[in-house]
């Protein structure tokens, strides 16, 4: 796409280019931002993406519908979690599997947790990009009892391969819960150590409010989702929207922002945090007793058809589009990746913004380019 | 002639070795403090593995910046890249030379005690005393210039060409954006810091360091008290002038990757970090001479604080050091950074017109009631 950029400004100086990654601080993993600037001022940014490319979609072609789930893990390596949830609803919905109501909240419970575990690491590097390097550590504290949490029921801290097909590897362990209320009870008085670092920070606020300003409309015509969508005061929820997995059972709110710009969307992802601290404590205090896998195939075999599956990621709406030819492989997956899409908003949020402005945005879009790349 | 040898020429290259060698120390364990500080604050150790909590951590990091290959860039300007860390530290140092760490007759008693050791010297009583009388020997400073407070401005304000001279002959963009960012900004700040001084100097009516800690002395309170808006001001501007959050810009790692000592490396990069702190030092030893009394006790001459005579005066001096570094460092774990054209914004429309103002109002007060 070619844009109308002033080649010559004042004193016919030149635009002085400029490449922000993929080797950078702030651009969040390899993601490479070619800038033009006339002095600190952002005339033009281009998003250079692929360097982390390791053909997800098409490895999932070659792979059993079971043998996928490991690689989607790998895809948002900050809330895997949540991932594998997406496309086993997916194909269990093809399957028609039942999974039983005791691994349902404990799914709910662990994609939540995945949720504040993601909003934190995002909280953190958004406040370390702005120079707040104390909320990084704050934040690597609580996420680090979540990741522990992880382990206690997963085995594993990062690339979780969280659900199997049907319900769960296995029950809850020992402690599990005791644990889980633990941080629970905590947590909102961590969350607002974080508040009175930031919230009514004047330096904050100066650094974050009309910044990457982006209205409801425009947000629903670029395709934004999940935060970044509510932060424009757009009530978007596909947990509210189409429940699935039993989300209707429980009781929480989604929260919007008002003005579309980098405070209200840190404001939201806060809010968001607690909502999800509430569906957790609503899935401890009704957890029912059951085993936690239905009954499903040693092959996963769905029948020849095609089903989207979406859920709301913690960075916005997560989809698989899963067409089966009725072999045991599936014949194409297509993931939706929320920041692929939300990151394509870069260029129309920082152009007219300062330098500085750039590192706030990307990290306001909390892109992971693991997912961008796929 | 050893008389005269003594006070004007062995003394003070003694007592100036002895500063750099002691700010040096402080440098190093400056860093050591700044690394634990702010680990306290953020839930975690710091440097707890070379030495008990980490204390030998300063020479294990200086020994590994000394044996790091020497880079320079192919296409940098080579001898400008070279000296640039140099320009940038020694100014820091100079400064120095004219902060009295303690009273003129700090050194009194030390002199007339160990002069006596010197036979070879063959000195009489009455020569130890002349010499032990002489601030210039005796003094808890290098110098006493009657312009110290300009001697200090201009001085530090070279320190800067070293911070835009390695930006720019990095030739590399990331490291020029920072130079520009760091010129501008010193420009800025370095003249509501100007203003905010005169304030102090229109009270103390003196320029030179010592004897605006003897005003203070003799009106018995701390110029604090006196010009509370100019020491705030001071402080910001101290903030700025130190690329200090949140004041960073010129290197904001994570906006210009290193900022202006991006392309640097080993032992070159040392020297710039070694003058980040040693201005952080300077402009600390500044302001408590300024405003909090330098080398005196809290409430000076008044007689129910006099049991806190027995602490020497040089202790005083670097206790309250301590606490502007203390603050330097607490606000970095505390604070987010500021974007550029809010910090111009902010010293050329807040800062400068209230720094002139207060100079207007205290000549005002001055003129209309003294």
């Amino acid at each position: 796409m070619k844009t109308t950029v002033e080649e010559s400004t004042v004193l016919d100086a030149k635009v002085l280019e400029l490449n922000m990654g993929p080797q950078h601080p702030s651009t969040h993993g390899v993601l490479r931002v070619k800038l033009k600037l006339d002095g600190e001022r952002v005339l033009d940014a281009e998003c250079i993406i692929g360097y982390l490319h390791r053909g997800v979609e098409k490895i999932s072609e070659n792979r059993s519908y079971i043998k996928c789930v490991p690689y989607y893990d790998r895809t948002d390596y900050i809330a895997a979690v949540s991932n594998v949830y997406g496309y086993l609803l997916g194909v269990e919905a093809m399957m028609q599997i039942e999974v039983p109501k005791r691994a349902q909240y404990i799914r709910i419970m662990m994609t939540e947790f995945s949720r504040i575990s993601s909003h934190l690491l995002w909280l953190a590097t958004h406040a370390l990009d702005i120079g707040a390097m104390t909320v990084f550590l704050y934040c690597f504290r609580e996420r680090e009892e979540i990741l522990k949490l992880f382990e206690a029921l997963f085995g594993a801290r990062l690339t979780t391969h969280a659900f199997r097909v049907g319900g769960l590897w296995k029950d809850l362990p020992a402690g599990f819960e005791e644990a889980a209320r633990k941080f629970l009870d905590e947590f909102p008085e961590r969350v607002d150590e974080y508040e009175q670092l930031l919230t009514k920070n004047r330096i904050w606020m100066a650094r974050t409010q009309g910044i990457g300003v982006i209205s409801g409309k425009e947000a629903i015509e670029w395709g934004l989702t999940g935060p970044v969508l509510r932060g424009s005061g757009m009530k978007h929820d596909v947990r509210k929207d189409r429940p699935y997995g039993g989300y209707e059972e429980f009781d929480f709110d989604v929260p919007v922002g008002e003005n579309g710009d980098t405070y209200d969307r840190y404001l939201v992802r806060l809010e968001e945090m607690h909502q999800s601290r509430r569906i957790i404590q609503q899935v401890l205090d009704r957890l029912p007793d059951g085993p936690v896998r239905g009954k499903a195939p040693k092959i996963v075999k769905p029948p020849v058809g095609e089903y989207y599956s979406g859920i709301d990621g913690p960075r916005g709406e997560l989809g698989y589009y899963i067409v089966s030819d009725g072999s045991a492989q599936p014949f194409r997956v297509r993931i939706r990746p929320p920041t692929f899409i939300s990151l394509q908003v870069l260029r129309r949020l920082v152009r007219g913004h300062l330098m500085a402005d750039v590192v706030a945005i990307i990290g306001t879009l909390d892109i992971v380019l693991g997912e961008v790349d796929r | 002639m050893i008389e005269i040898l003594l006070i004007y020429a062995i003394i003070p290259l003694i007592k100036i070795a002895v500063i750099v060698l002691f700010l040096s120390g402080a440098i190093a364990y400056l860093t050591l403090l700044e690394r634990k500080l702010i680990a306290h604050i953020q839930v975690r150790l710091g440097p707890m593995r070379v030495g008990w909590h980490g204390l030998l951590q300063p020479i294990a990091d200086g020994l590994k910046f000394l044996l790091k290959e020497d880079i320079v860039p192919a296409k940098a300007d080579a001898f400008i890249f070279t000296i640039a860390p140099a320009i940038s530290l020694l100014p820091a140092f100079l400064v120095f030379a004219v902060v009295p760490f303690g009273p003129p007759d700090m050194l009194k008693d030390f002199l007339s005690w160990i002069l006596g050791w010197f036979p070879f010297l063959n000195l009489d009583p009455e020569t130890i005393a002349r010499i032990a009388e002489n601030p210039i020997a005796s003094g808890g400073y290098v110098t006493d210039i009657n312009i110290a407070v300009l001697f200090v401005l201009s001085v530090s304000s070279v320190g800067i060409l070293g911070i835009i001279l390695g930006g720019w002959a990095s030739n590399s963009k990331f490291p020029l954006l920072g130079a520009l960012r760091s010129s501008a900004q010193m420009v800025s700040y370095e003249v509501a810091l100007g203003f905010a001084i005169i304030g102090v100097l229109l009270v103390a009516g003196s320029l030179s360091l010592v004897e605006i800690v003897q005003n203070q002395q003799q009106e018995q309170i701390w110029y604090v008290f006196v010009q509370p808006v100019a020491f705030v001001l001071f402080f910001i501007c101290g903030l700025a002038e130190t690329n200090r959050l949140p004041f960073d810009l010129p290197e904001a790692e994570t906006e210009l990757v290193g900022g202006f000592h991006t392309e640097y490396s080993g032992f070159r990069f040392s020297l710039f970090f070694l003058a980040e702190y040693a201005n952080m030092i300077a402009v600390s030893a500044i302001g408590v001479i300024l405003f909090w009394g330098g080398w005196l006790r809290p409430f000076p001459n008044s007689d129910w604080l006099s049991f806190l005579d027995f602490i020497p005066g040089v202790l005083w001096f670097l206790g309250k050091v301590f606490m502007f570094l203390y603050v330097f460092i607490w606000l970095r774990g505390t604070l987010p950074r500021f974007r550029f054209d809010q910090l111009m914004q902010y010293g050329w429309k807040i800062f400068l017109p209230v720094a002139l103002g207060n100079v207007v109002v205290t000549a005002g007060v001055l003129l209309a009631f003294l």
